[in-house]
């Protein structure tokens, strides 16, 4: 009985190797067996004489063969590890990292999303004999603890609008955010608020948190990640993970798996290590700032050395984050510095972490400028140096030019013109009194009776305005062009009539005459038919999406993209006029890998942004179609969430109107942040819009999901969307949002 | 009076019903690999939102356009000689056979036995509260209903009005609505059954409930 404590661990050990390593090193563990019952057996016959050293020495062998192990560790291992039962969780985190802390957003089950956990915690610090509490709002996903009811740590919606909540808390009471990532992804269920608008709310509020955040990963699924991470630091557990997809979903997506079918392990193996997802790429990436070390294959919860090794990194990385923005540089920031390894007991090193106001500014402008500069050089620029030099030099000559002209220029114009403008109205109030008993005396004399030609206005019918006709339009898809009949998906349900194609695609601009129903059309007819004719002019067009991951097979099919819609990325950013009013405009194509966003895409939309900031226009985003973020560029491509809202964030409180259109199908990370996050978004009538498409919720969670979930009429339902147009009418509705939402503060004005 | 055992006899002798498969339009008819003898399904999916089976194709100034198969059963006929043909809309390309289920042969057999009292307009539906008291307590075949009887209360647009019950006396036997659902006019209330012929009802269900064979 002594000894089946430590012989009961020594098979739980056992165990969980067997469970990171299915079928796999099958001699070490069956090694491991082998000896491991001998010595039960042996202690419980009485034939070994000192139980001890058996243990100890078979304890040694466990270590041997451990370490070895861990040398071989593929990334497919690590994702098995992270996501063991074994594995330490938030609320291990919380018990023995901080010196006291206390649940606030509800208490196990009994809160609206056992996956999201937030918590008031405090760490204690000394300077000599003087004690300092050092306040903190933990938030992170929390898979343990009553694993039946917290999702696997896949956050809801709501439970991802509790967080946003508390950062808001935390940046009120001016304490520092740890965040802790667990999540394997963010449930897309579509109720209220939705999955992708929540998520591109926290991410755009994460944007402009004016209080340090520091985001650890042991778990970063995509856009679940996202929705609490954009931080100041960005710390990982050396055996997490951080990516765009599971590689189960790469998988299936490699495989052209049908629904229900189920890839191979090999396959599962190649794409982990194809999506370069571990601690140490990210690193190398950039996306991740320091790895935690964990002990030999992975942290669980006995492993006290490593919660002290997480305490010391999230203390050094709140001060170091607090230091970099409080001023010039003090010693304890150098010590900081030059100290990386434990030479240094954080616990005895006081730095304060409430921040002045301009510290914060300093905090918001830093990170947001840290985001921007993320994954550069991961896509072609295809721009010479020359081309590079000239055009930094010509936006910055614009940014000073629009800044005189705007700030300095308009802005006391339209002071003078204002003071002008009001002394006329007073002026005015003035001559109408002056002059009203002359008035009132000249009609009492003279009442000559309305002239005819306005007795006539107001009589006769109205002029055929021709500038309202519909079907004349300036691009038609090359579908009309097409001798046949096509149906309505409606018909059954409305009896719709089947259409002529060159009606349908000409005339009808794609809209049943019947129902009303939008048959998806191409991004040009938008493009062509809703700007000025002539106004369009693109730039960053020689930026070419990339194969930062050497995914393989990648680079075919970018080639076979490129050659089949003559784009170079699913992004085409120009600027053009709507009647008349300039704006920057960017599209998402869908015919190009279906819109998917990577790093060139992500680099147009913030040059896009940052040009209409500069010039002070409107910014449009017409999203003809999106399948997410592109998967085959891993973390390139989710990196591209934060840093796009980043850019968004930055030109809307600019003031800037940022306005985005959907159309056809936009799932995934976009829409889940900076499409989601937009003021004013509306959808082209029949278009979807979502998190995840209906085959990835039934894949992840087995739901099966009603045909029009993702309907454009239910995101404008639940408030996602601001309205639903027709498509004949988006140059209208266009100006007219430019008219009502642009106040007098908007640039474009 | 209705032989319910007749009824059931002639089902039995016929179990299952044969529905025509005709052309929705005009166009160039082409079979979908089916063969006379083979088994097809109906819309599935909890929404239906899956087509049945693919049985042709009619195409119409090049717009190819799919006949699927309505309901689960047996194709018994397939006019395979219209294969490559032109085809005029309504013209019955397969006659599909349709086994009865249990359920099915029950509903049948009831809505033949039992006087049916359908609702008069479109609206949500309630028994009057003594009814409806009785209803909750002992069931529905516990209330007997008699010509004239004030038996429900019509809500619509926030108006309640009472609804007679006109027809013969029995016990209410079947509810066909729910509360708070909205009823179209014409669609069944109540099926009531005369006293003497509950019992011989009852033992009839009964019998299907156990001897019926389903032949899918």
């Amino acid at each position: 009985m002594e000894w089946d404590k430590q012989l009961q661990q020594l098979s739980e050990r056992l165990s969980y190797m067997r469970d990171i390593f299915p079928e796999k090193h099958v001699e070490d563990m069956s090694l491991l067996g082998l000896q491991l019952d001998e010595l039960r057996q042996g202690i419980a016959r009485g034939t070994v004489k000192d139980p001890r050293e058996g243990i100890e020495s078979l304890e040694n062998l466990f270590f041997f063969i451990e370490c070895k192990l861990e040398d071989k560790l593929t990334p497919m291992d690590k994702v098995r590890i992270v996501r063991h039962p074994q594995r330490v969780c938030l609320r291990d985190i919380l018990e023995n990292v901080y010196d006291n802390y206390t649940e606030i957003g509800g208490q196990d089950e009994h809160t609206n999303d056992p996956a999201m956990l937030i918590a008031r915690a405090y760490i204690t610090r000394r300077r000599g004999k003087k004690v300092y509490n050092q306040s903190v709002m933990v938030i992170g996903h929390e898979k343990g603890h009553g694993e039946e009811f917290r999702n696997g740590g896949s956050a809801k919606p709501w439970g991802n609008a509790k967080a946003q909540h508390y950062m808001q808390v935390a940046e009120t009471e001016g304490i520092p955010i740890h965040a802790y990532v667990f999540t394997p992804g963010g449930d897309p269920v579509e109720d209220y608020p939705g999955a992708a608008q929540q998520i591109a709310r926290n991410i755009y509020e994460m944007a402009g948190l004016e209080v340090p955040v520091v985001a650890i990963f042991s778990e970063g699924g995509s856009g679940g990640a996202e929705a609490i991470s954009l931080a100041d630091k960005r710390l990982m557990f050396s055996h997490g993970y951080y990516s765009v997809i599971s590689p189960e979903g790469a998988a299936a997506i490699e495989g052209r798996l049908k629904r229900g079918e189920r890839s191979s392990s090999e396959l599962i193996e190649r794409c982990a290590a194809d999506l370069h997802l571990t601690a140490d790429d990210n690193v190398r990436f950039g996306y991740i700032d320091r790895v935690i070390q964990e002990p030999v294959l992975g942290a669980r919860p006995y492993h006290f050395e490593f919660f002290r090794s997480i305490r010391q990194e999230v203390i050094r990385a709140t001060d170091e984050v607090v230091l970099s923005v409080r001023g010039p540089a003090s010693l304890r920031a150098m010590a900081l510095r030059g100290l990386r390894d434990r030479e240094i007991n954080l616990d005895d090193m006081y730095v304060r972490w409430n921040l002045s106001k301009k510290a914060r500014l300093r905090l918001v402008e830093k990170r947001q400028k840290h985001f921007l500069r993320l994954s550069e050089g991961t896509y072609f620029s295809g721009r010479s140096w020359w081309k590079r030099v000239t055009d930094e030099w010509s936006a910055k000559c614009s940014e000073m030019y629009n800044k005189l002209k705007h700030d300095l220029y308009l802005s006391k114009r339209r002071s003078v013109s204002n003071a002008l403008e009001e002394a006329n109205a007073e002026l005015d109030i003035l001559k109408y009194r002056l002059t009203a008993p002359w008035r009132r005396m000249r009609s009492a004399f003279n009442r000559t009776p309305k002239p005819l030609a306005t007795e006539e206005e107001l009589t006769a019918l109205s002029e055929w305005d021709r500038t309202q006709e519909r079907g004349d339009w300036t691009w038609v898809s090359p579908k009309a062009h097409e001798d046949r009949a096509v149906t309505c998906p409606n018909s059954a349900l409305h009896g719709c009539m089947d259409l002529w194609a060159p009606d349908l695609y000409n005339e009808f601009a794609g809209v049943c005459t019947t129902c009303g129903h939008h048959f998806p059309m191409e991004y040009q007819w938008l493009m062509f038919n809703c700007f000025d004719d002539g106004s369009m002019s693109e730039f960053n067009e020689e930026v070419q999406a990339g194969n930062p991951l050497a995914f393989p097979g990648m680079d075919e099919r970018l080639a076979t993209a490129r050659e089949k819609t003559g784009l170079r990325c699913a992004c085409i950013t120009f600027e053009a006029r709507v009647e008349g009013t300039q704006a920057v405009v960017a599209v998402l194509a869908g015919a190009f890998r279906g819109g998917s966003v990577g790093a060139a895409e992500g680099a147009k939309f913030v040059a896009a942004a940052e040009r209409a900031r500069r010039k002070r226009f409107p910014f449009i985003v017409y999203c003809h179609g999106t399948a997410g973020i592109r998967i085959q560029e891993g973390t390139h491509g989710v990196i591209q969430m934060p840093r796009c809202t980043v850019a968004v964030r930055r030109y809307v409180e600019a003031g800037g109107l940022y306005l985005v259109i959907y159309d056809t199908n936009s799932y995934g990370g976009p829409v889940a942040s900076f499409l989601g996050c937009a003021h004013y978004q509306f959808a082209i009538r029949s278009s979807n819009i979502g998190f995840a498409g209906p085959g990835v919720i039934k894949n992840t969670t087995g739901r099966d999901i009603p045909p029009d979930y993702h309907n454009c009429y239910q995101a404008l339902a639940r408030g996602h969307i601001q309205g639903v147009w027709d498509r004949r009418d988006v140059r209208t509705n266009l100006k007219q949002a430019l008219l009502t939402m642009g106040g007098r503060n908007l640039y474009y004005r | 009076m209705l032989d319910v055992t007749s009824l059931l006899e002639s089902i039995k002798a016929e179990p299952y019903t044969e529905m025509p498969v005709r052309a929705p339009h005009t166009g160039v008819i082409n079979f979908a690999g089916v063969r006379e003898g083979d088994r097809v399904m109906g819309p599935c999916g909890e929404w239906k939102e899956v087509p049945g089976t693919r049985i042709a194709t009619i195409t119409r100034e090049h717009n190819p356009k799919p006949v699927a198969a309505f309901d689960k059963g047996v194709i018994q006929v397939l006019n395979l000689e219209m294969e490559g043909h032109f085809v005029e809309a309504g013209t019955e390309i397969a006659v599909l056979r349709h086994y009865l289920s249990r359920d099915e042969v029950v509903r049948i057999i009831l809505r033949k036995s039992l006087q049916l009292f359908c609702a008069p307009e479109r609206a949500k539906y309630y028994f009057v509260p003594d009814v409806d008291k009785k209803v909750k307590i002992s069931g529905s075949r516990s209330v007997t209903v008699q010509d004239g009887m004030e038996l429900f209360i019509v809500s619509r647009m926030k108006r309640e009005v009472p609804l007679i019950y006109h027809g013969a006396e029995g016990v209410i036997y079947e509810v066909y609505f729910k509360q708070n659902e909205n009823v179209d006019a014409g669609s069944p209330l109540i099926g009531v059954c005369p006293p003497d012929q509950i019992a011989q009802i009852e033992d009839v269900i009964a019998r299907v409930q156990m001897d019926w064979t389903e032949a899918e």
